[in-house]
């Protein structure tokens, strides 16, 4: 399908395309076993310039927008969905300082992760704060001309690895949802430890990891935006960020289809090979069918985020809880068309079906989306 | 100072065809991409200017208005610029003829310190344009580069890859290197490279800007006459003798004798 992409845009799809088929794909199951970090492709994804793609022009970038990281996040994670990850971790990072960084902040840190010299890692989520955001327990201090963070993220990609984190942090309970706040906390800030890494059942080649703060002094001039504001710069992030990850899923789902088409017609039962069957070719067309809507849905909702339409959480939240669905779905049957070796970790589909099952849960549960999209359908109805 | 990478657009594949009335490769309908041992030699004068941190890298390709496209994925690697030298007056050009042609170009282009090719062509296979060039412009060449080991403004130390090992090679500059697959792994293409790429004006040089002598370029000035070219038949079988190894060997030993006194 076209969907009148600009040469721009085109470009950096055909690049990513070839970083994927070239330089991912041939190691994405290695890394998917052994865990490590994906230095290497991070090295040749940032003398790429693809690091650059969504920041501004200013800051060293190519100054593209959702829509442009999407493309990016979808052909990279058609070679390994978490080895994408370093890459679309850091826009999550990244998306708190270009949404509410002052020049200074932006200055100091977006160049960097422009040149992919530096990762980013955004870190929310606590042991008892997940879908209920509203509940973390780290706290930031004020201290003269420094804030004192205390508290455990957990489950941060990119954490260890970047050198950029941006975190939500409580600095006066009584506000309530009003009460948080974000900060930027580079890596060698005293108080800032790592603790255990998570040994997971997919995007084996992303680090998951916890970041221990322990009175960490942070300088007030790493506050973002203002005092409170914690909570928003979290939201609109997400209403950024999850177009990303609606696309690293829909390149999953791609991904799947193409093996199992070709599969398809190279396995023989019968006498013939299975994609002669129609209960085989029924399945192929719907899985088509679905990755191409979804597609389709991502596209549409980035596009109106970029054009800086106000109201877009909602079609945030729609597309990436339909891609991921189609995303577990897809690479589901995927694993049924190979049968038997599809369950086997010689082919490549039972790790699509486990890179896939995170993009329901992760940036905000699917169960979360639809109480997004539900909230913004009613506010619309009494509007 | 300039690095001059002299690359070949090929047709993008092992199985080429040959038109039987010319005698030439037939490349409707096929892609074409950069010669790949061409590719080595790309990365390494990026990597040549990036040690010496000056230097411009020009790609310079012969061939129809067409190889422009080999050339603008050069510069979306990083080269700084690009000449295409295209004339019907260079068309079925031998080795000889090409390798002045190009010859011609380097000269027009100056300061030339090092020039880097792919060992051969994936299409001629010949290895022959490289030691031309270094005829024509009488300077020296080191065929077979594996890796370069020292080079300044002035002189280089190389590794030439042999059958047995490799040679050191130390020569003086300008120099022209063939390299090897071994030399390196070419980078990709950067987005900023690649927009450089869609907007670089590539000049076309023609015989007469190059000052050619017209007796020495196209068919005309080419020496060599390809009578034939045809593809070998594909080596058969052989014959597998088996049982206890006194037996077969006693078979074997009957064979050879009619082979050779037959």
């Amino acid at each position: 399908m076209d969907y009148l992409l600009t040469e721009e845009q085109q470009m950096i799809k055909d690049l990513c395309r070839q970083i994927a088929e070239e330089k991912i794909k041939p190691v994405a199951a290695e890394y998917d076993e052994n865990e490590e970090f994906p230095w290497d492709i991070v090295k040749i994804l940032a003398d790429s310039d693809i690091f650059g793609i969504y920041l501004p022009e200013e800051y060293g970038g190519m100054g593209g927008g959702v829509l442009d990281l999407a493309i990016a996040t979808e052909q990279l994670s058609w070679g390994c969905g978490g080895i994408a990850l370093a890459f679309a971790a850091t826009g999550l990072g990244a998306f708190p300082i270009i949404l509410y960084g002052n020049d200074e902040q932006k200055a100091r840190y977006l160049p960097e992760l422009a040149s992919g010299k530096k990762l980013a890692a955004f870190c929310l989520t606590e042991a008892e704060a997940g879908s209920d955001a509203g509940s973390i327990k780290t706290t930031a201090k004020k201290d003269g001309d420094h804030y004192i963070i205390n508290g455990t993220k957990q489950w941060i990609t990119n954490g260890g690895e970047a050198e950029i984190y941006t975190v939500v942090a409580i600095t006066d309970r009584s506000k309530g949802a009003r009460g948080a706040s974000a900060f930027i906390v580079d890596k060698d800030t005293p108080g800032l430890s790592f603790g255990k890494k998570e040994n997971k059942m997919g995007i084996r080649g992303s680090a998951t990891r916890e970041v221990i703060f322990t009175d960490c002094r942070v300088p007030k001039a790493n506050l973002l935006g203002k005092e409170g504001l914690g909570f928003i710069v979290a939201m609109k992030t997400f209403d950024n960020s999850r177009p990303g990850v609606a696309a690293q899923a829909v390149g999953i789902a791609q991904r799947a289809l193409d093996e199992a088409v070709k599969y398809a017609h190279e396995r023989k039962q019968f006498g013939t090979t299975i994609s002669s069957f129609q209960g085989i070719q029924f399945m192929l067309a719907d899985m088509a069918i679905q990755v191409e809507a979804a597609r389709a849905l991502i596209y549409s909702a980035a596009r109106m985020i970029d054009s800086g339409a106000r109201n877009v959480a909602k079609v945030s939240a729609m597309c990436k809880t339909h891609a991921s669905d189609t995303a577990m779905k897809v690479t589901t049957d995927a694993v049924q068309v190979f049968g038997g070796y599809g369950y086997m970790k010689e082919y490549p589909v039972e790790k699509l079906m486990r890179d896939a099952k995170i993009t329901q849960i992760y940036e905000g549960t699917n169960q979360i989306q639809r109480s997004v999209i539900a909230s913004a359908l009613i506010k619309e109805s009494l509007a | 100072m300039k690095i001059i990478v002299l690359i070949k657009q090929v047709p993008d594949t092992t199985d080429v065809k040959i038109a039987p009335e010319t005698n030439t490769l037939i490349r409707d309908g096929v892609e074409s991409i950069i010669n790949p041992f061409d590719m080595y030699a790309i990365e390494e004068a990026l990597r040549v200017r990036e040690t010496l941190g000056e230097g411009e890298v020009i790609v310079v390709s012969m061939g129809p208005p067409q190889a422009e496209e080999a050339l603008r994925e050069a510069i979306s690697m990083g080269c700084d610029s690009a000449i295409l030298l295209s004339d019907r007056k260079f068309a079925g050009s031998d080795t000889w003829a090409t390798s002045y042609t190009l010859s011609q170009a380097i000269k027009k282009v100056g300061d030339h310190r090092v020039i880097f090719c792919g060992k051969q062509a994936s299409d001629g296979d010949t290895a022959q344009v490289g030691p031309g060039i270094s005829m024509h412009l009488d300077i020296p060449q080191v065929t077979y580069v594996k890796k370069i080991e020292k080079i300044d403004g002035k002189s280089a130390t190389v590794e030439r890859m042999t059958e047995e090992g490799y040679d050191i090679v130390e020569t003086p500059l300008p120099a022209i290197f063939t390299v090897v697959k071994e030399i390196n792994e070419p980078r990709l293409p950067s987005l900023k490279g690649k927009m450089k790429a869609k907007k670089a004006e590539i000049p076309v040089w023609t015989a007469e800007e190059l000052t050619c002598d017209e007796n020495k370029i196209g068919l005309d000035g080419s020496p060599t006459r390809v009578v034939k070219i045809f593809t070998p038949p594909p080596r058969e079988g052989g014959q597998l003798l088996k049982g206890e190894p006194a037996e077969t060997a006693g078979e074997l030993a009957g064979i050879l004798k009619g082979l050779i006194i037959g």
